[in-house]
């Protein structure tokens, strides 16, 4: 795994994440802009687009949840066929993005997504 | 309705005489089934060749598939069997009217209001089609004809729920948690409420717009192979957006007593309606 953009504090936040069986990487995204603040991710995952486009869907879809009275997204997953996408948005906007396995055990990565969210506030 | 089907599927098993087909045939269609609806006419058809109720029944259904050379020759059967047979005379009118030939679709329209004069379906087209010979000239024509076929759809709204709702005949949550768009919001059928009760469904739609682009790009990115669904916790309540084919989504929406598991039930079968309707109306 690459960790060549981890801010110091961000690291174990990561390491919640990516220690579960399955995970092939974890990024912090600011939900702003789309931009990569931590990654901690597989060789070949392109991190700066997964993120912008994380961060497009999170705001869709935080958007059409408030429009049906849902209240605020707390956790989202991709399903795909050979794999998945798991996002929670921290309290400041932070996503904690998980690229996954298609067997992982997703929840378990939600609990390690919601403690990584406490931790990075 | 459900049980009504299921008393009169096992009436006919018992006695596959019975002319009670044309009654199950006729439900099964209003529930948008098309696909039993047509076995069982076929088959009541083949015990009854000589019933125009039977040629009738199945032209509605034909008409419904959008068949309409099919559903020609069947209502033109029904009219040889029963001359004065309003189904077939309206069906057949119908039919003219989509093709334009307002003088024939009319014509059968006015032979049917002989017989019926109290059918205010042939009277209200008969009223949409002679609206269209003002000085508007030919656009108003066609529109009136157009209005006046729709008035005639075997599908009518009196006859059927409306077009939208037959998307999710049957489901569970169809008028208020379950939405089919197209990939730029629109709504194809179903319906959003909010836990106040407001309709939301414009405003959920034009959110999710552009969605299924977003998730296969993002999951062409990440070499995952095809997105099979995006499942939503939210403080009040969960969504679930799958594919069901094509760029349109189905989105399904419940509150937080239904766990994220039975959410996900919930979506494929009404998934698997959404396809049946897309692939329908293709």
């Amino acid at each position: 795994m690459t960790d060549a953009s981890r801010p110091a504090g961000y690291g174990p936040a990561l390491d919640l994440v990516t220690r579960v069986r399955g995970v092939r990487g974890a990024m912090l995204v600011s939900g702003d802009d789309g931009l990569v603040v931590a990654e901690q991710l597989m060789e070949g995952i392109k991190g700066v687009a997964v993120a912008a486009l994380a961060a497009s869907l999170a705001s869709r879809l935080r958007r059409a949840m408030e429009a049906a009275g849902l209240g605020a997204s707390l956790f989202w997953h991709l399903q795909c066929d050979q794999g998945s996408l798991l996002v929670v948005p921290a309290p400041s906007g932070v996503l904690i993005v998980a690229v996954a396995e298609p067997d992982v055990n997703v929840g378990l990565v939600r609990l390690e997504l919601l403690r990584a969210a406490e931790a990075v506030g | 309705m459900p049980d009504e089907i299921k008393t009169l599927s096992s009436q006919l098993a018992q006695d596959p005489d019975s002319l009670v087909f044309l009654r199950l045939g006729e439900m099964l269609r209003q529930k948008g089934q098309f696909d039993a609806a047509h076995r069982v006419a076929l088959t009541g058809l083949e015990r009854h060749p000589h019933l125009a109720d039977a040629h009738d029944l199945y032209a509605r259904i034909l008409a419904d598939k959008r068949d309409y050379e099919r559903a020609f020759d069947e209502w033109d059967m029904t009219l040889r069997i029963a001359p004065n047979h309003i189904g077939a005379l309206k069906g057949l009118a119908f039919l003219y009217f989509k093709v334009g030939d307002v003088g024939q679709a009319v014509a059968h329209l006015e032979a049917a209001r002989q017989h019926a004069p109290d059918d205010p379906g042939v009277a209200q087209a008969l009223a949409l089609a002679q609206g269209g010979g003002g000085p508007g000239g030919a656009p108003d024509a066609a529109r009136a004809a157009a209005a006046a076929a729709e008035e005639l759809a075997p599908a009518a709204p009196a006859a059927a729920p409306l077009e939208e709702a037959r998307v999710f005949a049957g489901l569970e949550g169809a008028q208020e948690g379950l939405l089919l768009l197209d990939a730029k919001g629109q709504v194809l059928g179903g319906a959003l409420k909010d836990p106040r009760g407001r309709d939301v469904t414009d405003a959920v739609a034009a959110y999710l717009a552009g969605v299924s682009h977003e998730a296969a790009r993002t999951t062409k990115l990440l070499g995952l192979g095809r997105w099979s669904g995006v499942a939503a916790e939210g403080k009040l309540g969960h969504i679930h957006l799958t594919p069901p084919g094509g760029d349109a989504v189905l989105l399904v929406v419940r509150d937080r007593s239904v766990p994220m598991g039975r959410l996900a039930i919930i979506a494929q079968r009404a998934a698997a309606a959404a396809r049946r309707w897309l692939e329908l109306d293709r």
